[in-house]
């Protein structure tokens, strides 16, 4: 090969690096090793993790631990799916580009909206995406947001804000919804887009349609983000005014895997479809008049446009895309409803369970999906959470950090794999622990009365 | 590969058909609407398809025979660094501890894990040369966009407002993209005729408005940027910072390390030169590595280690308190997954076998480029930049194009044909009909031999018979599709 080229060695191709940039060292990494001493290092860390096999999770958040079909691993698995990049050459990425429009077939039916992309990241960034979309469409630089927008999605929204140059207005919540009147005072003609959640983070569904007045009235775009797992039950956002639905798409069909990767889905009205981020995968025909599917409006792209770009998205998350798609084929119309009611009554049942013990108190009485949040008296939260995980129960995800008013908050998430006997378990572990606090935390601060302050 | 009409899973829908069986409810079964109020629910669930898991796996076997992948052959796709992906990354990352483990477990309860990114980002910052690691961004374009709101946050720190971010005119187009997402403007830097930044434009460009230079080295053309000290003075020296687009990584790890180079921000892509499958268009992940004075910007949380006191070891933290961070850029805590394949490769290749690595890769594009030089290839595509390449190469079809009546687009459709992926096409700009070619380093002699035998083939055919590329390709699943109808009248869904 050498030969070939006209030259010695390779070090003769790397002289065009200038002498002082060569590294002239090993890098400072270990020696490469076998595959099986590689699995055996893997394993190992692995195992100092506290996974849902191991501790039983109530932990949600966002993020659920449902049952991943076998179907799912044994499809995505392929190398046809797992090894190709994004489909350029259409003729032979059929595969992908059909599966792309499934997904976004099946999005579009799960959210009442005409039109869904393929894919972004995950469920935050896409709501920024949707900040960038409405200040292009409108022309405006304000955002108002509901504080039941998931913390990480406001984080996000506001992160990628400094760089467009928009300012964000967050608006509180009343009785675990969103203070409608205070969402109607905040919308104004500057307001490019009002952002809800529905369930939003403590669980609670929101009256969309409602809340969304104040963003019509103003000619500001509604952006809803949704858990796709409670659409099997819930009025889809387009039906509620929606002009984009965004998401973390991890409930379906993709494992925890410690917060990524996942997908992050954005449908919109047709009006937007000129401005969507990320690929869109569109029918067409061939020159024999068969069949086929191309990565359509390719012009929004960066590829294309450069710098008038609607975004600047290129790989995103096609592989988990289609493990959603799956997941909901498996699960299929009446299963994915069926799903949906199962996780209501579960979790009510989990609700109306947690309220009954000594140190309980629901935090909010709004109507819940999948998850509810409670306050615990008297018995500081992180000590709880570590007596149960004790117990092998990883009870649910403290709010302090994210909402300081409610920092003896819990969140807890349900899904098909807790069972009542589990939730029964997670009831008794908390009232234990909680008791268990109550009498140390007398014990240690004889000052406190024997009921703690909540 | 499948040629039969396409039918998608919605249209085998038949109604009563399912494959999932649900849990017995175990509590109450109250109607819905006593738990949610009616105006709440919608009226009719969403029209999944009804098939049963037999269709299921039939549906998708036969769409994944309708796809071209990396394990059936060559895929030379310039800037996407397709080399082969170990199935050992793919059973770690399933291990339950890794794959089931959720993102918001207890710091304590999840050492493992945080142990892994904090080695993963050591790993990357020593390859890098720059010392502090954010494995957030989600890929490379989400990195783009992290080192500009970072180089943002430096300036704003500093009192300064600065509205330019410099890219050459080969840079990817995600560049610009991400410029104009942070609320720059870009401005275009020419190349020289050696394939490198233009000294001369960029000087005249360099001035106190200028926030940041975005680089690709070697760049979107294959060639190293012997200037780069230089560039890194003068950009330095008008205080902007230097942001290195890790695309092309490949071609250099162990060898030369954009940190020495005088980058300031640095993104890698887990999907090209850390073996990160693509899985048809993502997941991926692009973390970026970063100098001392962008460190106290990184996005929150980090991932810290912290000495054990009284002879304990080492534990593992998310760090949120960072009061000059940017903020999240995503949820979590980035694509954990992800950084688990790409810490096995590490781990498997180590030190000597990433340099390696680099060095095949820039071989076989080199061998590649020097059989192209040969044959009817010399005569209709011509390379680029006549010089020796590092891990890829462009090719200009524009002779092709005038003497043959073909274009770049009819030999990639033709190269279909041969059981080739095609290389990138029309890309980069600059080039005239381009073609640009990355073998990588996991493809052998053999194939790449085959490769330039194709390329001859198909031009010693377009000599005798242009309409033959032309209406290419033949074999495929379908044959060339009307792109511009799915654009003007988009049909994105299936209708129900």
């Amino acid at each position: 090969m050498l030969a070939a080229i006209g030259v010695d060695s390779t070090a003769e191709l790397f002289a065009q690096v200038p002498e002082p940039l060569r590294l002239g060292r090993p890098l400072e990494l270990p020696d490469g090793l076998s595959e099986a001493e590689v699995y055996e290092r893997l394993a190992a860390l692995a195992a100092r993790n506290a996974d849902a096999e191991e501790q039983v999770c109530f932990v949600g958040a966002g993020m659920y631990d449902h049952y991943v079909p076998a179907i799912v691993d044994a499809i995505t698995q392929r190398s046809e799916f797992l090894t190709p990049y994004t489909p350029y050459q259409p003729e032979i990425s059929q595969g992908g580009l059909q599966a792309m429009f499934e997904f976004q077939t099946a999005m579009s039916e799960l959210t009442g909206l005409p039109v869904s992309n393929a894919g972004l990241y995950e469920g935050p960034s896409s709501l920024a995406s949707a900040g960038y979309l409405a200040m292009g469409a409108t022309g405006r630089r304000r955002f108002v947001v509901s504080r039941g927008v998931h913390p990480h999605s406001r984080e996000t929204l506001a992160t990628y804000s400094v760089g467009y140059g928009a300012e964000v207005e967050e608006v509180g919540l009343e009785g675990g919804l969103t203070d409608a009147a205070a969402l109607a005072a905040a919308v104004d003609g500057e307001t490019a887009a009002v952002f809800l959640q529905s369930p939003n983070f403590l669980g609670a569904v929101e009256d969309v349609e409602a809340l969304g007045a104040a963003a019509r009235e103003h000619g500001a775009l509604l952006v809803v983000a949704c858990d796709p797992m409670t659409l099997g039950i819930l009025r889809p956002p387009g039906e509620c005014g929606a002009d984009i639905a965004v998401g973390e798409g991890q409930p379906l069909g993709n494992r925890l895997d410690f917060g990524g990767p996942s997908v992050g889905f954005f449908c919109a009205t047709e009006a937007l479809i000129r401005r969507m981020p990320g690929r869109i995968a569109g029918e067409t025909d061939d020159v024999d008049g068969r069949r086929g599917f191309v990565l359509a409006l390719q012009t929004r792209e960066q590829h294309i446009r450069r710098e008038k770009a609607t975004n600047n998205i290129c790989t995103a998350q096609a592989l988990n895309a289609l493990a959603a798609m799956i997941h909901l084929a498996w699960l299929g119309r009446e299963g994915f409803r069926g799903l949906g009611e199962l996780l209501a009554r579960r979790t009510s049942y989990a609700r109306a369970r947690l309220a009954a013990v000594e140190g309980i108190d629901l935090l909010h009485e709004a109507p819940v999906v999948r998850e509810f949040a409670v306050r615990l008296s008297g018995a500081p939260v992180d000590r709880v959470l570590d007596r149960c995980a004790e117990r092998g129960i990883a009870a649910g995800y403290p709010l302090a950090r994210e909402y300081p008013e409610h920092d003896d908050g819990l969140l807890v998430a349900i899904t098909e794999r807790r069972t009542r006997a589990q939730i029964d378990d997670l009831a008794e572990a908390l009232g234990a622990a909680i008791a268990a606090e109550r009498g140390d935390f007398v014990a240690d601060t004889t000052s406190k009365s024997p009921h703690g302050v909540s | 590969m499948q040629r039969e009409r396409a039918k998608t899973i919605f249209e085998k829908s038949k109604k009563g058909r399912r494959a999932a069986v649900m849990p017995d409810t175990e509590v109450p079964e109250a109607p819905l609407e006593e738990l949610i109020p009616s105006k709440l629910l919608r009226s009719e669930p969403p029209r999944l398809p009804e098939v049963a898991e037999p269709e299921i796996i039939r549906h998708y076997n036969r769409l994944s025979r309708r796809n071209f992948d990396l394990d059936t052959g060559f895929y030379p796709l310039g800037s996407c660094t397709m080399k082969h992906n170990p199935r050992l990354n793919e059973r770690v990352a399933a291990l339950p501890g890794h794959a089931r483990l959720h993102p918001a477990q207890d710091p304590r309860r999840s050492q493992g894990a945080l142990e892994l990114m904090w080695l993963l980002q050591a790993s990357l910052g020593e390859i890098c040369g720059l010392p502090h690691v954010s494995l957030q961004p989600s890929a490379g374009s989400h990195g783009e966009l992290a080192g500009l709101l970072l180089t943002r946050a430096y300036h704003a720190d500093r009192g300064e407002t600065r509205h330019k971010v410099l890219a050459p005119d080969t840079s990817h187009g995600t560049n610009p993209a991400s410029v104009t997402m942070a609320g720059y403007e870009v401005v275009k830097v020419a190349t020289d005729e050696r394939g490198g930044v233009e000294m001369e434009d960029l000087r005249a460009k360099v001035d106190d408005d200028v926030a940041c230079l975005m680089l690709t080295n070697p760049n979107t053309l294959g060639v190293f940027d012997e200037n780069i000290a230089e560039i890194a003075g003068l950009i330095h020296e008008a205080g902007g910072t230097l942001y290195y687009d890790g695309a092309n990584l490949n071609a250099v790890m162990g060898h030369s390390r954009p940190g020495d180079m005088g980058f300031d921000i640095v993104h890698v892509n887990l999907h090209k030169s850390f073996s990160q499958p693509h899985g048809g268009g993502g997941p991926g992940a692009g973390p970026i590595a970063v100098s001392e004075r962008i460190e106290p910007f990184l996005p929150r949380p980090q991932v810290v280690r912290r000495e054990g006191d009284n002879g304990g070891g080492p534990t593992y933290d998310l760090d949120f308190e960072r009061p000059r961070s940017i903020g999240r850029l995503r949820g979590f805590q980035g694509n954990f997954g992800v950084f688990v394949r790409s810490y096995a490769y590490i781990l498997s290749l180590g030190a000597d076998g990433l340099a390696e690595a680099s060095e095949t890769a820039v071989l076989n594009a080199n061998y590649l480029k020097a059989l192209l030089a040969e044959g009817r290839a010399a005569k209709h595509l011509p390379v680029a930049f006549d010089r020796h390449c590092m891990h890829e190469f462009v090719l200009s079809g524009r002779p092709m194009k005038r003497e043959l009546g073909i274009a770049t687009l009819d030999l990639a459709k033709r190269l279909l044909d041969f059981g080739f992926h095609p290389p990138t096409v029309y890309f980069p700009l600059l080039v005239e009909e381009a073609l640009m070619v990355e073998p990588t380093e996991t493809e052998t002699k053999e194939s790449l031999d085959a490769f330039a035998e194709a390329i001859e083939s198909i031009l010693a055919e377009a000599e005798e018979d242009p309409q033959k590329a032309k209406e290419a390709p033949y074999t495929t699943p379908v044959r060339r599709l009307d792109e511009v109808k799915a654009t003007r009248r988009p049909v994105v869904r299936q209708p129900l």
